[in-house]
């Protein structure tokens, strides 16, 4: 009895399915993406975001940015901090799960057990508990330093001071990262035929050789993957700053994520800080391209 | 037996390094419990007990009855439930279009999906505010919820697809063809099939929800009684000074609903959460 033919309806019906998705995308994400930029090319701050009526600005809120040195010392301290923590989750990673295939049944489920334990742990709980386990006068860590003679650790204040909170942070990070890499590299070692490594051990390879000639050619697509989104998650990593230590102390903790909501929240300087946040987004933009190309190539070698 | 004996000795640096490997893995998250059990006088001591050796409750009465605690929880709780349900529901409708149907536009839509997947959410924190302030949504847990369901949906829509397409679309068209129209070949034949995939993959939604801070700390402000668990969490020093026990009783009580999961969704882990990054 239907008046439209059956095409039409299969041609409006996938757009009609989708559409809550696009709605909440461009009212979510493309339009808080399309204000910031506005923001920043506005004079945005405090009355403005009472009154409204922000006066463009061009492009002055970048030059102001780009042209204070405190900015380029975040940016050096951020891509610092990104490299630490990336090589530092990908190398632990990438041994434990050597390691993992390596082991005996009973004690590699043990071991993968722990590391989702660490995974399954909320950042905020992750958060607390390393402010306990550094604290200066009860802190276990503290206690185990100075047991091991190192007595300059007794009452030591982890968080006064700019390179020791650096290292917290940075240990934080690797300790809750490092089992996503490793579960996820040694899934892909199990994949690896055995023959391969058979074939390799004939020749006479040793165990750097056959890494280097086996397992890393093998895995290359997975250990790219990897590293790309570590790298991601530690740069615009936040909550984990803005906690233990909002930036400080003395700024030596501040990375580009939180110099952004620093100079908007605490400041008022709400123009600055969208200046900051786009040129984080450009930066992640670039970081992104590589592993979306990879995931949207593979994207056309299948149709449903 | 020499043979064995030697061949464990050659073995013990791995296991030992496995043994290094597991107790810095899993030693936080035991310090964490065995300070929630221990008694003030054992936590602020010069030398710190490793094992319970007095067991008590008192800290986790303290955490309970600090002020607001049921509050932050039932908002937790809501804002997530109300997150993943409503990401699950957007969700199904576009995985069914993306997995089921040929149309054009197919491809650029799956692109939105990756790119929100990755969209680096915490660059948006100012803008969100500015948004919310506009419209009067600061102070709310609808704005929250709003924000969650958005984060979780890309993934959601990912892993809904993969899950669908272990569904074969010849028993739907079996349905078709017995003269189901198609939202019924979809309710009877298709969802009971694709209900554990919901479940699992709300699971990993409720994880993301009931952990996020940084949103919750921006647009939640003056009113403390719409703050969340993680906002409350992380002010610890303000609500229990130095008091580490209740602490961290109050950082596990946080933690167990995310345990739980894990617990339940085991093996999905590795395979479910890789399925995200890397594709299903």
């Amino acid at each position: 009895m239907s008046t439209a033919p059956p095409p039409a309806r299969t041609r409006v019906w996938p757009y009609l399915l989708v559409a809550p998705t696009v709605v909440g995308a461009a009212y979510l994400l493309v339009y808080p993406l399309l204000r910031n930029l506005l923001i920043s090319i506005q004079h945005f701050r405090m009355a403005e975001l009472i009154h409204g009526g922000a006066p463009f600005v061009g492009l002055d809120n970048y030059t102001a940015l780009l042209g204070d040195p405190e900015f380029w010392t975040v940016v050096r301290r951020t891509l610092a901090w990104t490299a630490v923590n990336t090589a530092l989750i990908t190398g632990l990673g990438t041994l434990i799960a050597l390691m993992l295939v390596r082991l005996g049944r009973r004690m590699r489920l043990a071991v993968m057990s722990a590391l989702v334990l660490t995974w399954a742990t909320p950042v905020i709980a992750a958060t607390t508990i390393f402010q306990w386990l550094f604290q200066s006068r009860f802190g276990v860590v503290n206690w185990t330093l100075d047991q091991l003679g190192l007595h300059q650790f007794h009452d030591y204040a982890w968080f006064a001071h700019d390179g020791s909170t650096f290292v917290i942070l940075v240990t934080l990070i690797v300790w809750q990262s490092v089992p996503f890499a490793a579960l996820t590299l040694y899934g892909g070692l199990t994949t690896i035929p055995g023959e391969l490594y058979e074939s390799a051990r004939l020749d006479g390879a040793g165990p750097w050789q056959t890494f280097r000639l086996v397992t890393f050619p093998m895995l290359r697509p997975l250990f790219a993957l990897v590293t790309s989104l570590e790298v991601i998650w530690t740069f615009k990593c936040f909550a984990q700053i803005w906690v233990v230590s909002q930036g400080g102390p003395n700024g030596a903790t501040t990375t580009l994520p939180v110099y952004a909501f620093q100079i908007a929240q605490s400041l008022h300087k709400y123009d600055l800080g969208s200046a900051a946040s786009m040129l984080t987004v450009l930066i992640l933009i670039a970081a992104l391209v590589t592993t979306l190309r990879r995931m949207y190539r593979q994207e056309g070698e299948e149709t449903p | 037996m020499t043979a064995t004996a030697l061949r464990r000795l050659r073995r013990a640096p791995l296991n030992l390094a496995a043994l290094a490997v597991l107790v810095t893995s899993a030693f936080p998250v035991y310090w964490m419990v065995i300070t929630a059990f221990k008694p003030t006088t054992e936590i602020q001591s010069d030398t710190p007990t490793f094992l319970p050796l007095h067991p008590t409750l008192d800290h986790f009465a303290t955490a309970v009855s600090a002020p607001g605690f049921g509050t932050y929880w039932r908002n937790s709780l809501y804002v997530t439930l109300g997150a993943v349900l409503l990401a699950l529901a957007v969700a199904l409708l576009a995985a069914f279009a993306v997995g089921r149907m040929r149309w054009h536009g197919r491809r650029a839509f799956i692109l939105l999906v990756f790119i929100a997947q990755m969209a680096p959410w915490e660059a948006l924190l100012i803008p969100m505010y500015v948004i919310a302030r506009d419209t009067d949504m600061l102070d709310s847990l609808s704005m929250l919820t709003l924000v969650y369901f958005m984060t979780t949906l890309p993934f959601t829509i990912v892993t809904l697809r993969g899950f669908l397409a272990a569904v074969p679309a010849e028993l739907e068209e079996a349905a078709l063809v017995d003269g189901c129209t198609r939202p019924q070949a979809f309710r009877r034949i298709t969802f009971p099939l694709l209900a554990p995939g919901l479940l699992s993959t709300s699971l990993f939604g409720f994880i993301t929800a009931w952990n996020e801070f940084a949103f919750a700390n921006t647009l939640i402000i003056k009113n403390q009684d719409a703050r969340t668990l993680p906002v409350w969490l992380s002010s610890f020093a303000n609500v229990f000074g130095t008091d580490w026990g209740a602490t961290m009783a109050a950082a596990s009580l946080f933690m167990l609903p995310v345990l739980i999961v894990f617990l339940f969704l085991q093996n999905k882990v590795t395979t479910g959460m890789t399925a995200g990054a890397v594709k299903g």
